[in-house]
């Protein structure tokens, strides 16, 4: 399955809407979204694209924008 | 012992060297943290903190936050913590409920502070300078004397259906009381190091904070930021070989679903005691398959009982669709069931609501004599001398066992990421904007969100901006749909089953 970004923003919108997905590099550093969303984030990037983020990888540098967590989420899906 | 700080000196005298209180930063030994703290209370106490009153907190947990709480408790007054995440609406009600002559900030939080306490009619000072100056050991003694077991020692505060937060205060008779059934029921012992999971606006920390105190054991304080990220709470958690976490249901869920255990097991936990929400079993699993000699149990109570009325040490796997009891009451408290015509409930599986008697109850709302009345009564069944009750609202029944199952609330009150949220406190916020004819919040259990449903001109957008300024993080909506009309039951009520139904809604 190709994930895209749209896919991932999707993902997002039905977790905290309302939030500039497109352009916004600091969704961690500025409490966007606080550890309750990734947590939800986690679960549903394993309900919607059946992968699992592991533990290493749950650093802020990876959640501060829906392009970050979109190349995670490809990159663990290609390793798959 | 009738006053919290007699834990904290026989311990200094008994273990003066041993750590006290950690953070990632700092860390302070019995006697370091009893001479902190006894600076700060002379301070306070030379800087217009009277007995009896508050001193407010506006600061992150930290070692030296902790001993400058407990000088607020050597200048004789209670504290209270305003967690630096509330809107700036909420911190001036929480201030104006506490009257408090002194807020304590830290050094990071200052420029921050100084916007929202300098119009105050308050002193603000940072713990730095507090905690370092000179003990006036005749003052203190001076107040002590005049010390009672019922004065108040913190104050929190809880989501009220009015809209605005509610103060509570607890006394020290209370705090004095449960530490030593809790250290005593779970053995925790000098040897111990409890891994402090929750904020210090929280009465949950008690457990971690007074054990110390009376046992010796040490505190191991866990920065918030650490629940974002699963390998740098694992490496804490480890590397300070912590034994005991009295932690909230949600906190281990993070661990579990974040796959921390797959990146590093911590050997050195003998005991995990949870509580806040509903364990869901399969989430414990993954605790007991990674860590299986520890003790799990499941505590149950609201703040308003100080910390947790009954427990339940968890015996076996549990299945997904079983629930974990609730268990029977901590030695010294009675917990006891209700039916609606304030009958004793004494057969299983009849549902009542949980009541509590025993020197556990808070000493009720601050300034809010009602609320007080309606929740702290007469136990019904007691026509013979005074033994206030507390009314949970939660719904319960006994199990073949005898021991307590949690059932549902009685009210709207709902529990979302461990705090106690009135859904009608999110409905008075949204009927309070401008743009709103009519609002309902209903909570998605399965999902963990919050959903507020109008109807009115009112962007989504600009709802959601204008209820992140007047609520607190947790309380403001995950979604917000806009309907045309909201749905009615025959008698004119909102059709909640029809906005979940709208919502689809996991229930």
């Amino acid at each position: 399955m190709d994930i895209t970004l749209d896919d991932v923003i999707e993902m997002l919108e039905d977790i905290q809407e309302d939030v500039d997905y497109e352009t916004c590099t600091t969704l961690i550093d500025d409490h966007v979204l606080d550890s309750f969303d990734i947590l939800a984030i986690v679960s549903a990037a394993d309900d919607e694209f059946d992968v699992s983020i592991p533990a290493k990888d749950i650093i802020p540098a990876n959640f501060n924008s829906a392009q970050a967590l979109c190349k995670l989420i490809q990159r663990l899906a290609d390793e798959d | 012992m009738r006053n919290v700080l007699e834990m904290l000196e026989r311990t200094a005298e008994r273990l003066p060297d041993k750590t006290a209180v950690a953070d990632p930063n700092t860390s302070l030994t019995f006697v370091e943290l009893r001479d902190a703290a006894q600076a700060a209370g002379s301070w306070l106490a030379r800087h217009g903190a009277k007995p009896r009153t508050a001193v407010a907190f506006y600061l992150e947990k930290s070692a030296p936050a902790w001993a400058a709480m407990l000088g607020a408790v050597y200048a004789g007054g209670f504290y209270s913590v305003i967690d630096v995440r509330q809107p700036e609406s909420r911190v001036a009600e929480m201030l104006k409920a506490l009257h408090p002559a002194v807020v304590l900030t830290d050094n990071e939080q200052l420029s921050r502070a100084h916007e929202l306490f300098d119009d105050a009619d308050c002193l603000l000072a940072c713990i730095e300078d507090v905690i370092a100056g000179d003990v006036d050991h005749d003052a203190l003694d001076a107040i002590r004397a005049r010390a009672c077991d019922i004065d108040p020692l913190y104050a929190n505060f809880t989501s009220g259906s009015t809209g605005t937060p509610k103060g509570f205060v607890a006394s020290h008779r209370s705090v004095l009381d449960w530490a030593q059934t809790f250290t005593a029921t779970f053995g925790i012992g000098a040897d111990d190091v409890m891994g402090n999971q929750a904020p210090f606006d929280f009465d949950a920390t008690n457990k971690d904070v007074y054990s110390s105190l009376l046992t010796g054991a040490t505190v191991q304080i866990i920065p918030r930021s650490y629940f974002s990220n699963p390998t740098q709470l694992m490496d804490y958690i480890c590397d300070r070989e912590v034994t005991t976490l009295c932690w909230a249901v949600s906190a281990m869920c993070f661990v579990s679903i974040m796959g921390g255990f797959d990146y590093r097991v911590p050997t050195t936990i003998r005991r995990v005691l949870f509580s806040g929400e509903t364990m869901p079993p399969k989430q414990l699993r993954v605790w007991q398959k990674f860590v299986p000699d520890a003790l799990y149990a499941n505590l149950y109570g609201p703040s308003e009982v100080t910390c947790n009325c009954t427990y339940f040490v968890v015996d076996r796997e549990y299945a997904n669709d079983e629930v974990i009891p609730a268990g029977k009451a901590f030695a010294n408290e009675r917990v006891f069931l209700l039916d609606d015509k304030d009958r004793e409930i004494c057969e299983p599986d009849e549902v009542g609501e949980v009541c509590v008697a025993g020197s556990c109850l808070v000493m009720g709302y601050l300034d809010a004599p009602d609320r007080t009345a309606k929740a702290f009564m007469q136990n019904p069944a007691n026509g013979r001398w005074l033994e206030p009750m507390y009314r949970t609202g939660d719904l319960a029944r006994y199990n073949e066992n005898g021991d307590l199952v949690y059932v549902s609330r009685k009210d709207h009150q709902i529990k979302h990421l461990g705090q106690r949220i009135e859904l009608g406190d999110i409905e008075a916020a949204a009927h309070g904007v401008e743009g709103v004819e009519r609002a309902c919040c209903l909570y998605d259990s399965g999902r963990k969100r919050l959903i507020l449903f109008y109807v009115g001109a009112i962007s989504r957008k600009d709802l959601k901006e204008t209820l992140r300024v007047r609520l607190p993080q947790y309380m403001v909506p995950n979604n917000t749909k806009q309907l045309d009309e909201m749905p009615l039951s025959k008698n004119g009520k909102i059709d909640r089953a029809a906005l979940a139904a709208i919502g689809r809604i996991k229930r």
